[in-house]
């Protein structure tokens, strides 16, 4: 599986702020290498996340966002203790899911 | 995705069959991928990008806030926000006109979640950038902001 | 002369940006926002993960490594390096204390990683380590010792190599750095002869560059500053690298930190 993102989930009101960082290269394939050959386009195309086991957001991504990638999203009502579940597809077939506690 | 957008989308017949046929994402189940077509990826301009999903002519409107700074430092990693207090907004997605592919970002929401969604993309020059809402009513709402991308200098 | 100097670097890197209040005021904006989630946290992580992992020959975890205060004590350590260890009665940085302990504890070679290019295999951990060790003490402030003699003769080295002219282009550290406000493009250059402030300078390395997505320790800071003045690297963890760390973290005394910063 690839490298861990960190998920931090803070209640904010009646509802939680999410922000997630993702280790990903996020290769346009556009770049060309040190022998001019273009370097495959390598990145996540489908993050998905979840709130106590419910979907709330699926996100499709292109080459443009950019490399280790951020997003923030907000949940409508939550709690401290709630369970969110972020996880990420790349165009590899690679993966990842991670999760977090609402603080 | 529900009936109602269904029946709207295959009232454009070549849209409906680009929905179908490249709906469906690599090694996701169907049910999930139906809705997107990936081929708005390719599109270069927001007309197109909303042609390839489905959707029609969009409005700008004051009601979509689109955060962006003025100026970026660097290129690579530009923090874009999309944020909107009308009820019912299914998806939004950030574009960047100038890039060699617009559509930067696409966000599906569920109930659940507010309207509001930040990331960050990479920009290859200065350009215009939109934030767009697609309402539960259909209709396409837009905010755009241009944002000068410049090269930080030789240092820190 | 110096003027002149800089002002041929300037056009060196080719754009000139006339500076007004707003575009300082939309640079600073744009620092904030990515402020917000910074990838070195990635890192953080990563390097948290190096600490208590058991690897090399010796199968062993860095958690008995002494950063200055204490077998194990990270929280702290930071902010007082480089500073004199008695057991390789040496004055050390960070980098240099990292490969330390990854020798005697580890059993991983120095010399190899010290040769590895930045980012690459045990190189990449380091910067990893790095970011983990400075993250255990950010919001504290810059207090390095001056107590040992060797301490205080690093500093002076150090001052002598930041003022030391020479490569093609006569450039020395205070080339950039001796002077209050200079600027290279959108850069504001921090003035190291002295305290330049909270998060600036000594203060807001390692940083993650947003440029190339990559985590910056100072060493790898150095070697490209080292770069731009068409100079040879003094060398991975070298004294000359060490005693500018010590010149530059005693000038920023009191100054916080904020390592493991988010950057261009």
């Amino acid at each position: 599986m690839a490298d861990p993102m960190r998920v931090r989930a803070q209640v904010k009101g009646t509802g939680a702020e999410v922000r997630v960082l993702m280790a990903h290269e996020m290769e346009t394939g556009q770049r060309r290498d040190a022998a001019g050959k273009l370097i495959p386009a390598w990145h996540i195309t489908e993050v998905t996340a979840q709130h106590n086991g419910k979907p709330v957001l699926t996100a499709h991504w292109g080459p443009a966002v950019s490399k280790n990638p951020f997003m923030f999203f907000a949940l409508k009502s939550a709690k401290a203790g709630d369970k969110v579940v972020v996880s990420w597809k790349d165009n590899r077939g690679d993966s990842r899911t991670d999760e977090a506690v609402v603080a | 995705m529900n009936l109602q957008r269904r029946v709207a989308l295959q009232h454009g017949a070549s849209v409906a069959g680009l929905m179908l046929s490249l709906g469906l994402l690599p090694g996701v189940a169907h049910a999930q991928a139906a809705g997107f077509n990936r081929a708005a990826f390719d599109a270069k301009t927001l007309a197109e990008v909303l042609k390839a999903l489905g959707a029609g002519a969009p409005t700008e409107s004051k009601d979509i806030t689109l955060q962006a700074p003025d100026i970026a430092e660097n290129g690579a990693v530009v923090p874009l926000g999309a944020s909107t207090s009308l009820a019912g907004v299914k998806r939004m997605l950030f574009l960047v006109e100038k890039n060699p592919s617009a559509l930067a970002a696409a966000f599906d929401l569920n109930e659940g979640i507010d309207a509001n969604v930040s990331t960050r993309v990479k920009m290859g020059q200065t350009s215009n950038v939109y934030a767009v809402a697609f309402t539960a009513d259909n209709r396409v709402l837009f905010a755009q902001k241009e944002v000068k991308v410049t090269l930080g200098g030789c240092g820190g | 002369m110096r003027r002149l100097i800089v002002g041929a670097m300037a056009l060196a890197c080719v754009q000139l940006v006339h500076a007004q209040p707003t575009t300082a005021e939309g640079i600073a904006r744009y620092r904030e926002m990515l402020a917000d989630g910074n990838p070195a946290d990635l890192f953080e992580a990563k390097g948290e993960g190096l600490w208590k992992q058991k690897r090399g020959p010796k199968v062993a975890s860095l958690e008995q490594c002494d950063l200055g205060k204490g077998r194990g004590v990270v929280k702290g350590a930071f902010v007082e390096l480089p500073r004199w260890f008695a057991d390789t009665q040496r004055v050390q940085d960070l980098e240099s204390r990292l490969l330390t302990c990854m020798e005697t504890l580890q059993g991983l070679d120095p010399t190899v990683i010290a040769a590895t290019p930045f980012g690459r295999g045990e190189q990449a951990n380091m910067e990893a380590l790095a970011a983990y060790v400075s993250a255990a003490s950010r919001g504290q402030k810059m207090s390095l010792p001056q107590g040992h003699t060797k301490e205080r003769e690093m500093f002076e080295l150090g001052k002598r190599v930041f003022f030391f002219r020479g490569g093609p282009y006569d450039f020395s550290c205070a080339s950039c750095h001796g002077e209050a406000g200079k600027r290279i493009r959108l850069q504001d250059l921090p003035e190291l002869t002295k305290n330049p402030g909270d998060g600036i300078g000594f203060a807001a390395w390692p940083a993650y560059r947003v440029s190339s997505g990559e985590m910056w320790s100072m060493q790898r800071r150095l070697n490209d500053c080292y770069r731009q003045q068409r100079f040879p690297f003094p060398g991975f963890a070298s004294d000359a690298t060490i005693a500018l760390g010590v010149y530059m973290g005693v000038n920023a005394k009191g100054a916080e930190s904020i390592a493991p910063a988010i950057k261009r």
